[in-house]
Formats: structure tokens, sequence, C-alpha cells
């Protein structure tokens, strides 16, 4: 007991057990939510099967094989199996593309989401921080009340209308961009691999969904920064700093910048979450094949399997980068770590 | 009438106090004005649902000065109708989720132990899984055909961050001497909450309910743009999932029926995070120190 207790002290731990209870409980609401709200999908299925004429025994084992449960067991016993079966990776297949298992589909599709949520998060991250304690330095100077502007519309305009207002200005309006050759993820007489020509192929298919969340997270960053700078300047320290006469430069980055960004990094894990959320409708406006829109597809074609795997991977996907990033915080700000002692 | 005076002076001197931020004035006289035409301008121009084939994605003009969609309505009509469902479900939701976190994030605070516990832990399961999925997810199996209804669950899930700051709030105001008073006079939990504490948070709960609003707004509109909330009445939500749909960014005259809803959708947003500014110049009497 007294060990158990020592272990929950250490903090990692403790975010791990919260990762996997937050994985299990959205496994846990997605079985239910198929089975047990009527009008469910499994009968709606089973019934659509029936009224083609196909024997109730038959519908059943057809069903049963898409959702990957067996309908004469109990239900606890199928939410056990299904539970086993996602652990094993195996998320049943999908109903409309007939035969393919969801896990395929999200080995497929996952990987886009990632690269352009992750290239996004990480250029609006460092030029938000960037020009935010610029910006905490020049306060009250043209240069600070230009992009605190700036920063304060691009925060609260919806990401999705940003990115129909790109396609309709670069793509139709003033042909910048020419959008039939930019949809999907990749051209596809390139080959996926790990050369140049395929990297840089990727990264211009993605060049508008990535140019929309930078544009609609950037502001956010910026103020955050400025006002988080501003603080960090009125500390004892960089006063203390300053009278030892330590050059300007060496202030700003190791006592200033260091100080300033650490409230960031929390905010940074939630953001992954809003960003993987937002790929759902950035992805369908700009025709990008990541899980995003093959979540939407799915949702139109009333896809339940696929819905169902691709959310408790989405989940999963954004728990794993809440829990990174909670490391990497602990790590860079040691309070955090012996706040439980 | 001497009433209706005194509330009349008071309600200037509250838009005197406002005006100081100007970004924020203008932001709160949009969202007046927003939400007024939204709600007066649908009993004066009624909503023309017949197609007019002749005069299909026509340009601004005279008769349609902001062209006419791809039936040929007026997309002028359709914007002045279709603000009324938004703005409700989004008020409706920011009001619901705004509740639960107050009820929830005092009472943690209040009580602790178990309760806090409970709360908090549940706050940060909610705040961790991807809302917008997980909305998707829900309104799949639910068939949300009621701008309530849809309300309804945005307000569900929008209560945990919001739960966690008031929590803290709650945790350093239980603190002060005020609430020590009234707690050593044995005064119930109610009385300690909605007398002494909540008073003192009245400004960061409405800044939070307005950007409630927004992020409802967001989430909605995204909802209705994928298709998944039924495309049964008209609002600037359906206007812009059709224009997608019907192909109207590809030509400078049909244009007009995407790029309107998405000018009113974005004014509004912009307008209600302004105006948060005027609202804490309003309720944080500190700002206004030299008066």
């Amino acid at each position: 007991m007294a060990t158990l207790r020592k272990l929950w002290r250490n903090y990692v731990f403790q975010r791990l057990v919260k990762a996997v209870i937050v994985i299990f409980a959205v496994t846990t609401l997605t079985f239910f939510l198929v089975r047990l709200m009527p009008g469910n999908p499994l009968e709606v299925y089973i019934n659509a099967l029936l009224s083609q004429g196909v024997p109730l025994a038959d519908a059943q084992a057809q069903a049963a094989a898409l959702y990957h449960v067996d309908l004469n067991k109990p239900v606890m016993l199928q939410y056990v199996e299904y539970l086993s079966g996602v652990v094993r990776g195996n998320f049943g297949t999908s109903i409309t593309a007939v035969g393919t298992p969801v896990s395929k589909l999200v080995l497929q599709f996952l990987p886009w989401t990632l690269f352009v949520v992750m290239v996004s998060l990480i250029i609006s991250f460092s030029v938000g921080l960037l020009l935010g304690m610029v910006m905490a330095y020049k306060r009250e100077t043209w240069f600070d009340h230009l992009l605190s502007a700036f920063a304060s519309v691009m925060s609260s305009v919806p990401n999705y209308l940003v990115g129909m207002l790109i396609l309709v200005y670069l793509g139709v309006r003033w042909k910048i961009v020419d959008t039939a050759a930019i949809r999907g993820s990749h051209s596809p007489d390139i080959h996926p691999g790990f050369t140049l020509t395929f990297f840089l192929d990727a990264l211009y298919h993605a060049t508008l969904p990535i140019l929309t969340y930078v544009l609609t997270t950037l502001g956010h960053w910026m103020l955050v920064m400025k006002s988080s700078t501003l603080s960090t300047l009125g500390e004892d320290y960089v006063t203390v700093a300053r009278a030892r006469g330590l050059t300007d430069a060496r202030i700003t980055l190791a006592y200033v910048g260091r100080n300033a960004v650490l409230p960031l990094f929390t905010q940074l894990a939630l953001s992954i979450g809003s960003a993987v959320g937002g790929s759902i409708l950035i992805e369908t406006i700009f025709t990008y094949q990541g899980i995003g829109s093959q979540l939407s597809l799915a949702m139109v074609g009333r896809d339940y399997p696929v819905m169902q795997g691709v959310f408790i991977i989405i989940t999963a996907s954004v728990v794993t980068a809440n829990l990174l990033a909670d490391m990497l915080y602990s790590r860079l700000d040691p309070r955090i770590r012996v706040q439980g002692r | 009438m001497s009433a209706l005076r005194t509330a009349g002076s008071g309600l200037l001197r509250s838009l005197k106090i406002m005006a100081r931020n100007k970004v924020g004035f203008l932001g709160f006289v949009l969202v007046v004005l927003i939400v007024l035409i939204a709600y007066i301008a649908p009993l004066f121009v009624p909503l023309d649902k017949t197609a007019h084939v002749e005069q299909i994605y026509e340009g601004p003009s005279a008769s349609h000065l902001l062209g006419t969609d791809y039936q040929g309505r007026d997309n002028m009509s359709q914007i002045l109708n279709g603000g009324k469902d938004i703005i409700y479900v989004a008020a409706l939701a920011a009001a619901l989720g705004v509740s639960i976190a107050v009820v929830l994030g005092s009472l943690s605070a209040l009580l602790g132990g178990v309760v806090n516990n409970l709360a908090v832990g549940l706050a940060e399961m909610v705040l961790t899984i991807p809302h917008f999925p997980l909305l998707i997810v829900l309104a799949g199996f639910m068939r949300l055909t009621r701008p309530t209804s849809l309300a309804l669950i945005l307000g569900a899930l929008s209560w945990a961050g919001l739960m966690l700051a008031i929590r803290s709030q709650v945790l350093s105001l239980k603190e002060r001497e005020y609430v020590q008073a009234a707690r050593c006079l044995g005064l119930p939990i109610r009385h300690l909450l909605f007398q002494e504490i909540l008073p003192n948070m009245m400004s960061y709960v409405v800044i939070s309910f307005v950007l409630a609003m927004t992020s409802a707004m967001y989430q909605q509109v995204g909802l209705i743009f994928l298709g998944i909330v039924p495309l049964a009445s008209s609002n600037w939500g359906v206007m812009i999932s059709l224009a997608w749909s019907q192909g109207a960014i590809f030509s400078s005259e049909s244009s007009w029926y995407l790029l309107m809803p998405i000018a009113v959708v974005a004014l509004l947003q912009f307008s209600l995070v302004s105006m948060t500014r005027s609202l804490d110049e309003l309720f944080n009497p500190r700002l206004r120190m030299g008066e």
C-alpha cells in the first residue's frame, strides 16, 4: 500500500493512469452509444438486411462481423470482447468501404493529420512567441498596436471560415494557388517514402491547411506571450540581472524569455486537442486526406465502426500528445514535479 | 417614474464606462445591433423560399442588395432571417455551460474532499477528449433535429475548462474575511455561494459567458457546415454549407452567397470577443482608478 501511494505521487505515473482512464472512458462511451441508443445502428443495419429478405441469423452474423461483436452473448460480455479487440488494435471493419479494417484506414490517414497539425503548431508557436516578445518590448508603439489588432481579429474568427476565404481568394479570385493540383495529401505520381521529393510534395499539399492553422492560432500565442513577457519583465530576478550589468541579449533570452514561455506550455497541450478536432473541418474544406476528413465522411455515410474507431484513435493521439507536453513541461518547470509532495 | 430615471442614468453611466475602451465599445454596439436585427428583421422581411430559376447566382443589384443564391432567392433576406437560431443556440449553450461550471466549480471548492476530487477528475477528463470529434460522434447517434437539443449538447460539453478556473477563484475568495465571517455565522452554503462569493466573480462569469458563446457558435456552424445537424431551417450556417456544396466559390457573382454569411459570423465572433474588453472595464473598478 505504501509503495502504491509512493508510486501515485510520481507525477509521470499519475498522468499515465489518467490518460489510460480517458481512453477507456471514450471506448466505453462509443460502445454503449452504438448498442444502447434507441434506433441504434446495429438494429438499423439488421432491419435493413431483413427487409432485403436476408434471414435473421445471417443478418445478425453480418452485423456481428462488422461491429466485431457476438450478438448472442450478453452485452457485458460483448463489451469485454470489444475492449480486448480495441487493445489489440481491432476496431471492426468499415461499412461503406466493405471489408476494409478500420485500423487500416486509421494507419493510412492519421499520419497526414498529425503531420499538418505538428508543423502548424511548431510554426505558429515559435513565430507567436517571437512576435509576442517583440510586442512586449515595443509596447505602445505602432508595431504593437498593429500586431495586437491583427492578433485579436485572427484569433476570434473561426478557422474554417478563414480556410474558406483562403480558398476563395488565393485559389479562385487571385489564382495564386492551383486548387486542382494542391488537393489531397500528396500527388498521385509520387509515392510515399523517405525521399526529399516526397517530403516537399507533402509539404506543398499541406500548405493551405498549415496556413489556415497558423493564421488562426498565431494571434493567441502572440497575445499570451506578450502578457506573459510583460509580467516577467517586472520580476525581481530581471531587475537583478540588469543590475549585474548582463547584456540585453542574455537577459532577454535566459531570464525573460525562458520564464515567460513556461505558462504557454500548458496551453500547448490543450491546443493540440483543438487542432486535431478542427482538422475535421479544415481537411474537409481543402479535401486533404487525413483522419479528420475520414471522420466526416464516415459521419455522412453513417459508417459507425469507422466513426467509433477514428474517434478512439483521435482521442488516444490527443491524450498521448498531452502526456508528452506534460512531461516536457515537468522537465522544464521542476515546480510541477514536486507539487504533490 | 423616478425609479425608471435612476435606472436610466445608471445605464447611461455604465455605457460611459464601457465606452472608455473604444474597440470594446464598438464590439458591444455591433453585438447589440446584430442581435436586434436578427430578432426584429424577420418580422418585417419575410423569408421567400420559392426558387426563381431565371435569376440564379446573380451579383448585387438594386432589387437584391447582396445578390441571389443557387435557386435565385434573395441573399439579403436570408441573412436577415438567418441569425435568430444561431444566436439562440449559442446563448443557450453558453448559459448552460457557464451554469454547470459555476455550480460544480464553487461546490468542489467549498465542499472539498470527495466532491472536489470527483469534479476535478471529471473536468480534466472532459477537457482532454477532443470536443469537436466528440460532438460529431454524439450528434451522429442522437439525431439532433431541434436547435434546443443542439444547444443542450454543446452546453453539456463546454463547462470543463471554466469549471477549473472558477474553482480556483472560489478557493481564493473563500479565504477572504467576509466569507469567513459568513461561515462563522453558520450561514448555509447557498448563502455563501449566492450572496458572498458569486457577486464577486460576476465579471469573470459574464465575460466567460460571452466567450463561451463564441465557441458554441464555432462548433454549431461547424456542425451545420458538415451537414451533421439537419438543414431544415435557414440560417447563416446552412447558407455557408449550401454555398459550399453548391459551388458558390467559383465565380465572383455567386461567391456573395458564401461570403456574406461568413462575414456576418466572423463579425459577430469578433464583436463578442472585443466586447469582453468593455465588460472588463465595467466590472473591474481597479481599471478605472483615477476617476
